[in-house]
């Protein structure tokens, strides 16, 4: 099974792999074996994926129709829909990106562009692919002892500032990533015909990529659409309608958590509508972002 | 002459539009260092008073009692260590086969697909598992395969005491289960992205010396990726740690030291979860915060080692080409 | 970049909205605390908004929440199941009143036994939550069950996180038990020495669904509405009763809501024939001194409509409404809400 026992065929220069050898047999029987296993593993993480995707269409399509975007989050015992929710999830996601995007942009062309080797863009780099794992409860607790506890509510910007700071390294990651499938010809070429710094990134290097900036952003977004913990102690719910970002508001993730809770039909029922609208949102939003990327890669 | 003149304060104004440009960029960046800086700051000084009350034995005590405002967080991070080291012994040998299949078995039309695939188990919300978890997965291994383990696993003398219990579904196994379906897709991907920075040449000089496909995986490809394959099962260890919604729905949560897996246990994100909204009394909210600032700092020395191997591995690739 | 565009403008498009909603945002009040009566809040908000147009958004993060967050000034009313006591009440300069009744329930998961057959008292209880009694066929459970069939271990399901309905049974069972009361205590949360642990009712009841010979407690709704097994137990009147509306009111009839300041009255092991000893009232917390008298004048109105008008939906709900009799008192209770000139509010 290890490399000693290539060494002696070859070392004798007689072929040693024939089917009755023994230690020939045994090296084929152990392959087959590893590779049967390897099979059922990939098998294994297959059955995981169709078994919650199965789970989520069983129990989700049942309250999936026009209701659930157009009434809002009823009281136990009534049907409704989550249009609140939906609507809620936008604006607070939508803010976080928009927070998000122009930092994760910026000190994405800081670690390419600019600093690049230096100490400062080595530390940045390291400190965010650590943040990019980061436990995202712990995130939850820094903003609400960082906003929520000082101006003295639950609002929908403690929640927008909460995902953003989950989204920045996922933004700050791929751009940099891809300012550095740049060719360097392409930035000299812009150089010498006289270009300030700024503009050969933000018009040349910058531009070329700009579909892997996307896929930045898909991802960000993506990763932080279901995002429930650090929702529960910053934005809170609400029952009703509420575009007021400065008060509770509601989202998908945190109804979902307690209508799924909940000793009544019609909220579970909600609850796994709500679970397979996220589900499929956040992986429609990979796979587009996962074809952009590629594009841009090759 | 005027010409000359005009170029160098053109020069010079480009060298301080590029200087603003890269001090603005800058700043972006140190954001992101204020941001860590700022959770540290934060939650040291939320966890001030346990820290300067209790002090490190705060890490010793299993006691968890709010109405005598005991706080001992070791019950806590014995489930979050015990929760993670199941996840990674049923995640990396299965992250290893799969990353096995992507890179040497799998048909080439079938890569991308099953790899995006693999991937997609990454991207399903934590929430979605914990629902999943509580209320398919877990009712469905009570009734067939806890039993079984316990009938089988649980009569080995001596280890067996692991798999005892009521077979009722929920616990730090169940928990560590659904934690390693969590981390496979990390740990699995890094592995297939370090395998094929393998040079053909070498597996092909094993292949040519008469070597199968799981000696050259073995033997040359493992070697040559070691680095990497660690820094994947640090990333995964790193994720599983901090896994919040997933666990807190099933591990079953209660303050509870044992060897038993299939009994009720805890780990820091849950008991966060559980109980921070909830804590009115200062000792109480600084206990929990005390927990999150332990749970930073071992996910951040673990994501920092995994950071560190995987760098390693880039340098040689830097060095190769 | 097109693409980028587009996600950026409606990015932008929904801050602007955020933004230009506050200027005219319709009236809202917030509330936050017990999980206890969430199902009613709701239910009453809801009606109360077709009714009147505002809108009372109440958030279930549990009792302590409810106080921590009424404390910390962040909700405009904060809802507990613990009443505090009339120190802290004026430490904090809080209000507190009674909004609705319920119960909460021991429940089971046996084959052998049907809802409501099988009869405990608090003694035995406590002594299976301490975990010493450990196995269904104990003496002390068989001797006030003849007829039935038990056997098996006991699987103790009880609450992970804070909560009221653990306020109500462990005050209870610390009324009962000596040994409870020294070794465990009252509290939202206490150091439990056995069990498994479901976050909120609803963890608690499937939990009990799952687990076969298991024994919890939740509020009552959530074993009405999961079908689980209720048991009967021996009041303080030495009467064995079943759980329901009936029971729940027969205990809060005896309150002395007036004799108790702050209208704390805690409705575990009250006296009467039919009396079940483990009723409980949700409260009310306000500001007596509000930063924002408007909201809490609203607060006020909303909780007067729902004394009024929010019977029926309590009762199709499982709780007990406050009796009318009480309802002068709380609305006495009112009047210390004040705002900074010392007029009230409502």
């Amino acid at each position: 099974m290890s490399a000693l026992e290539i060494v002696p065929g070859s070392s004798t220069g007689k072929s040693l792999a024939t089917p009755d050898n023994p230690i020939y047999k045994r090296r084929v029987w152990v392959n087959r074996f590893n590779m049967l296993m390897s099979l059922g593993t990939m098998a294994f993480g297959m059955v995981f994926l169709l078994w919650i995707l199965f789970t989520l269409f069983s129990k989700g399509l049942a309250a999936f129709g026009p209701a659930l975007f157009t009434q809002m989050t009823p009281p136990p015992g009534s049907d409704g829909g989550l249009a609140n929710a939906i609507f809620g999830s936008l604006m607070i996601v939508g803010s976080a990106i928009f927070i998000a995007t122009p930092i994760g942009i910026m000190a994405g062309i800081y670690l390419a562009e600019v600093g690049r080797d230096n100490w400062v863009a080595k530390i940045t780099r390291f400190i965010n692919d650590i943040l990019l794992s980061a436990p995202s409860i712990v995130i939850g607790l820094f903003v609400y002892t960082l906003i929520v506890a000082n101006v003295k509510h639950y609002s929908g910007w403690a929640g927008a500032v909460a995902l953003a700071i989950i989204a920045v390294p996922v933004v700050v990651r791929t751009t940099e990533t891809m300012l550095l499938l740049v060719p360097n010809s392409m930035r000299e070429a812009a150089v010498a015909l006289g270009a300030p710094q700024w503009r050969v990134v933000l018009m040349v290097t910058l531009k070329s990529v700009q579909g892997g900036v996307v896929t930045g952003v898909l991802l960000a977004l993506a990763r932080i659409s279901g995002e429930t913990a650090p929702l529960l102690f910053t934005s809170l719910n609400n029952q009703f309608w509420s575009s007021d970002m400065n008060a509770p508001m509601a989202n998908l993730p945190v109804v979902i958590f307690q209508f799924a809770m909940s000793p009544y039909e019609e909220w579970q029922r909600l609850a796994w509508a709500g679970a397979l609208l996220i589900t499929l949102t956040v992986l429609v939003l990979n796979i587009i972002a996962r074809t952009l990327f590629r594009q841009k890669s090759q | 002459m005027a010409r000359a003149n005009g170029s160098t304060s053109k020069a010079n104004s480009f060298a301080l539009q590029d200087k603003i440009f890269g001090y603005s960029t800058q700043f972006f960046a140190l954001l992101v260092l204020v941001t860590l800086v700022g959770i540290i700051a934060s939650l040291f000084m939320g966890s001030w008073q346990t820290l300067s009350e209790t002090g490190p034995k705060f890490f010793v005590t299993d006691t968890w009692d709010p109405v005598r405002k005991v706080f001992g967080g070791m019950a806590p991070l014995w489930g979050t260590i015990i929760t993670a080291t199941i996840a990674l012994v049923i995640g990396v040998p299965v992250s290893f086969g799969i990353a096995i299949f992507l890179t040497e078995m799998c048909p080439p039309a079938l890569k991308r697909p099953l790899g995006t695939a693999v991937e997609l188990l990454a991207a399903i919300p934590s929430i979605i598992y914990g629902m999943w978890g509580l209320f398919v997965f877990a009712p469905l291994f009570a009734e067939t395969l806890q039993p079984v383990m316990i009938n089988t696993l649980g009569k080995i003398p001596v280890i067996g005491v692991v798999f005892q219990g009521t077979p009722n579904g929920f616990g730090v196994f169940t928990a560590g289960v659904i934690l390693s379906v969590m981390v496979i897709p990390f740990i699995a991907s890094v592995m297939r992205d370090v395998f094929d920075t393998t040079p053909p040449i070498l597996k092909e000089s094993a292949y040519g010396l008469g070597a199968t496909t799981w000696e050259v995986v073995w033997n040359v490809v493992l070697p040559y990726t070691k680095a990497g394959v660690i820094g994947g099962i640090m990333l995964g260890l790193g994720r599983a740690l901090g896994e919040t919604m997933a666990v807190t729905f099933v591990i079953g949560n209660a303050y509870n030291i044992s060897p038993k897996l299939f009994e009720p246990g805890n780990s820091i994100a849950s008991s966060l979860a559980n109980e921070f909204n909830e804590a009115s009394d200062p000792a109480h909210l600084s206990a929990l915060i005390t927990l999150g600032l332990t749970l930073f700092v071992l996910s951040f020395c673990v994501l920092a080692a995994s950071r560190w191997m995987l760098s390693t591995l880039t340098k040689r690739e830097g060095k190769r080409t | 970049m097109r693409f980028s565009h587009k996600i950026l403008g409606l990015a932008a498009a929904m801050a602007v909205s955020a933004s230009a909603s506050v200027a005219f945002a319709q009236t809202t009040i917030t509330g936050a605390g017990a999980t206890f009566p969430f199902p009613i809040y709701a239910k009453w908000a809801d009606e109360y908004k077709k009714a009147t147009g505002t809108a009372m958004n109440y958030q279930s993060i549990g009792s302590g929440g409810g106080i921590k967050q009424i404390q910390s000034k962040t909700v405009d009313f904060g809802a507990t199941d613990m009443p505090l006591a009339a120190a802290d009440l004026a430490k904090d300069g809080l209000v507190q009143f009674p909004a609705i009744i319920g119960g909460v329930v021991p429940v089971t998961n046996m084959d052998s036994v049907k809802p409501g057959e099988m009869k405990l008292t608090g003694p035995v209880l406590a002594d299976i939550f301490l975990g010493k009694i450990k196995t269904w066929n104990d003496k002390a459970i068989t001797d006030l069950n003849p007829g039935l069939k038990l056997e098996g271990p006991i699987t103790v399901v009880r609450r992970s996180d804070g909560s009221g309905t653990t306020f109500v049974f462990v005050d209870y069972l610390s009324k009962v038990s000596p040994e409870w009361k020294s070794k465990i205590g009252v509290g939202t949360a206490v150091a439990w020495p056995e069990g498994v642990g479901g976050k909120g009712n609803e963890g608690v009841a499937q939990y009990v669904q799952r687990i076969k010979g298991s024994i919890g407690y939740v509020e009552y709704a959530y074993a009405k509405k999961n079908k689980l097994d209720h048991i009967a137990l021996k009041n303080k009147d030495g009467q064995f009763v079943q759980p329901e509306e009936a029971t729940f009111a027969a205990a809060s009839a005896g309150a002395d809501w007036k004799g108790t300041p702050g209208m704390g009255v805690i409705l575990t092991d009250q006296v009467g024939a039919k009396s079940w000893p483990m009723t409980s009232a949700s409260f009310i917390l306000m500001q007596s001194k509000p930063a924002k008298p408007e909201a809490s004048r609203e607060v006020l109105k909303f909780f007067e409509w729902a004394l009024k008008n929010g019977s029926k939906s309590a009762v199709e709900l499982d709780y007990v409404p406050i009796p009318t009799a009480t309802v002068s008192l709380i609305q006495a209770e009112w009047k210390k809400v004040t705002d900074a000139s010392g007029k009230a509010v409502f």
